[in-house]
């Protein structure tokens, strides 16, 4: 009898229990707090060649700041395929990080979520002011009627890097500026057997990238003035087509690349079997598969005709990393003296010479370090040719829309299929049709 | 039946009538304790299970978006109208959801038919007895056992385009292709998508199978071989009668499972499936997940487990009528 007697209680008890812990859950919709001043916890996006890599760096960085701030970061580098979903998780259930990292161009539609820390003046006092940092980097930061959604961490820009020897190999004196040019000198190279350059036809972001800059190469946006998907728009059409052509029509992007989403073009060309790469600030990645600095070349992504400026001269995104606050952490002081920490000169100088990528910060920019002729490349580009992608909070929808548009319009030239500019347009209609209503 | 029925029962008379409330609540102990003991089990049923759905249920009439997603109390109620998007066919939303439908359908029949056609001939030929038939189930179930992630990550490389294996065999070995296909993207993807599911869904149907072999008795087997009935005679006339139950489970599992398969397609071809292989699961993913609409994506989970429901509940209904009807 007391032993059924236990078990009632028990089984009461456990219900008890059960109950209690349901109603636990939910998302408080509050702010934040200064409740634990002594952790902070960091999602660190992954720059360097690999995961461990990243720990390598970033943990003496954080070391120090534990002897200066009495702070301990716990870090956690999380890589780029499950970045966003665990930021959209986070914000869900408001269980996140601290402090975290998010690629520049999901600014606008993070910050749409609210879940992001505004940098308004008051929080950009207190780390040394928004003048401190570059505007290109600026301009990736939200959308430009609200505050800042994060401050810029690493800067990068697309560059043309090219393999010396092939091209040696196939008489090209000096690397193509223009896309004539490049189509030009792929037949030479293609004539020694080799691939000429490099895509990755399957990875939806990089998609979005390359036909972003296309389409301001052929003067025209995704999106209207007011924020309204234009994808239709015959000058899009002709620069999504002109970029698959580049497979479909000029046969210079090889037809196996449409398969391609795991940086597979990065090996190809770090292995010498290609000629051409399209990429941003490869010069760290390509290192690590073992490809020296003196084998290949690094110059302007090309333009249609002329050189590289601003408008229909552009030939880079401005990518790159932006550090962001989580509105709901219980360290609000500590994460802000963190990002502080991690945008001051010098761990700037520390953090971007070791993912080769450009300081967003004015006052570590002009280090030598970052003078070296590659850097110039980089540097020049984000100055003076380099366009954010658009800062409008259906950004990351879009990326999705086109970009499989684009991967699908890639897998139709690599089966052989015409690519026709009513393919292309029928491909992005159906695309923007899956945007939201405004 | 009923001629021994209808008597009257005995019935004691109660020594006195104050003891009754002490006997009432001692029986409602007795009674009460069975379901007590059960109430751990229900609530944990109920947060596991139920609730979610029912969360799910609710979102799908909310429109939740990426501006409402950290406070879901804010979202506004949209009524039916994520449920209009995704049911208005016309539209590019209900149209790429019946496509995904129809693709889902056709590849769930071909992949649960083959996986059960296998399953069964494998477990059939290994009822006899031979050397090596211990080594040869292990090594059939080993699909089965290996873990999603690792197995179809490895059919990814395979089916490279470049340097995959499949290529390699087809294309230089064999020379049944003029050139080297493309598996993992356009039409081929579906193709890949079965073959993938196949080698993994068929063990199980082998393991079933094998267990309900099991239980036939080996005298039928015998007796039928004297009345003169051969292999297929028998397999006929008795393996199959006798594996009915069992058939009739394993399929609804394998229709269910192979429907809602995620880890499979997603492996294979990412956040963006190929249209040829564009399942429903990671269409819906696609929907709430990549576009941040969790509202429309919830709608359409609700749909699919309306689909599933219904089909589940005939297939019920329609066998359990059968095997009435074969008792009588």
């Amino acid at each position: 009898m007391r032993s059924i007697r236990a078990a009632a209680v028990g089984a009461v008890t456990m219900s008890l229990a059960l109950a209690a812990t349901a109603c636990g859950g939910g998302s408080s919709s509050g702010g934040g707090s200064n409740d634990s001043p002594k952790t902070l916890t960091y999602w660190a996006s992954n720059q360097g060649a690999s995961i461990a890599v990243d720990k390598q760096v970033l943990q003496p960085e954080l070391d120090k700041f534990q002897k200066q701030s009495g702070i301990k970061v716990k870090l956690e580098v999380v890589p780029w395929s499950d970045l966003l979903n665990r930021i959209l998780t986070a914000t869900t259930s408001g269980q996140g990080p601290d402090v975290l990292n998010i690629g520049n161009t999901w600014s606008a539609s993070l910050q749409a979520t609210g879940a992001l820390l505004p940098w308004d003046a008051k929080n950009f006092g207190k780390i040394g002011g928004k003048d401190r940092f570059v505007d290109s980097a600026l301009g990736s930061t939200g959308a430009t009627d609200k505050d800042p959604a994060a401050v810029p961490l690493y800067s990068m820009a697309y560059a043309l890097y090219y393999n010396k020897k092939i091209f040696a190999e196939a008489g090209i004196a000096k690397p193509p500026t223009t896309w004539d040019e490049l189509v030009a000198d792929g037949k030479k190279i293609k004539a020694k057997g080799k691939s000429v350059i490099g895509a990755e036809g399957a990875n939806v972001s990089e998609n979005i990238h390359h036909v972003f800059v296309f389409a301001k190469q052929h003067g025209a946006d995704f999106f209207t003035a007011d924020g309204k998907p234009d994808f239709t728009n015959p000058k899009i059409v002709d620069a999504v087509k002109q970029y698959v052509d580049l497979m479909a029509e000029d046969k210079v992007i090889p037809t196996g690349d449409a398969e391609y989403a795991q940086n597979q073009s990065v090996s190809d060309f770090a292995k010498g079997k290609q000629a051409m790469l399209l990429w941003q600030s490869a010069a760290a990645n390509l290192k690590s598969q073992g490809m020296s600095e003196d084998d290949y070349g690094i110059t302007p992504v090309p333009v249609r005709s002329g050189t590289p400026g601003t408008g229909a001269q552009t030939n880079s995104m401005v990518a790159g990393i932006n550090i962001a606050v989580f509105k709901n952490s219980h360290n609000l002081d500590g994460a802000t003296q963190f990002v502080k920490f991690m945008t001051s000169d010098a761990e700037q100088k520390i953090l971007n010479t070791a993912y080769t990528s450009i300081p967003p910060v004015k006052g570590a920019q002009s280090d030598a370090a970052f003078n070296s002729p590659a850097n110039a490349v980089l540097k020049n580009t984000l100055a003076t040719s380099a366009a954010a992608l658009p800062q409008v909070s259906s950004e990351s929808q879009f990326e999705t829309a086109v970009g499989t548009a684009v991967k699908d319009l890639f897998a139709d030239a690599a089966a052989g299929r015409a690519v026709t500019a009513d393919s292309v347009k029928a491909k992005l209609e159906k695309a923007q049709q899956q945007m939201p209503a405004a | 039946m009923t001629t021994t029925a209808l008597q009257e029962p005995v019935r004691k008379t109660s020594p006195g009538a104050a003891r009754e409330p002490r006997r009432r609540t001692g029986r409602i102990r007795r009674i009460g304790l069975p379901y007590l003991l059960l109430l751990p089990a229900l609530l944990l049923e109920l947060l596991v299970h139920l609730v979610p759905m029912v969360i799910g249920i609710v979102m799908s009439f909310k429109e939740l978006t990426q501006f409402y997603i950290r406070d879901w109390g804010t979202a506004p109620w949209s009524g039916l109208g994520n449920y209009q998007v995704s049911v208005d066919f016309d539209a590019p939303v209900g149209e790429a959801l019946l496509h995904s439908f129809f693709v889902t359908v056709g590849f769930t029949l071909l992949s649960v038919g083959l996986c059960w056609l296998i399953g069964t001939a494998a477990a059939v030929y290994m009822q006899g007895t031979f050397r090596g038939r211990g080594l040869l189930r292990a090594l059939f179930l080993v699909p089965y056992a290996l873990p999603v992630y690792a197995a179809v990550i490895t059919w990814v490389f395979m089916f490279q385009h470049d340097n995959g294996l499949v290529n390699h065999v087809l294309h230089d070995q064999l020379h049944l292709t003029d050139e080297r296909s493309f598996w993992l993207i356009g039409d081929n993807s579906f193709y890949a998508l079965l073959t993938v599911s196949v080698w993994k869904g068929w063990p199980f149907a082998f393991l079933i199978v094998m267990a309900g072999l099991q239980n036939i008795p080996g005298e039928l087997y015998e007796a039928a071989a004297l009345d003169g009935a051969g292999m297929w005679q028998q397999l006929r006339r008795i393996t199959l009668p006798s594996l009915r139950p069992v058939n009739q489970v394993l399929v609804l599992v394998l229709f269910l499972w192979t429907f809602n398969d995620f880890n499979t397609p997603y492996v294979l071809f990412g956040k963006a499936a190929p249209e040829a292989a564009d399942l429903i699961s990671v269409h819906i993913y696609q929907a709430s997940f990549v576009t941040w609409n969790f509202g429309t994506g919830s709608a359409m989970s609700v749909l699919l487990l309306l689909f599933l429901l219904v089909v589940t509940g005939g297939y019920l209904l329609f066998t359990s009528r059968g095997r009435r009807a074969a008792d009588v």
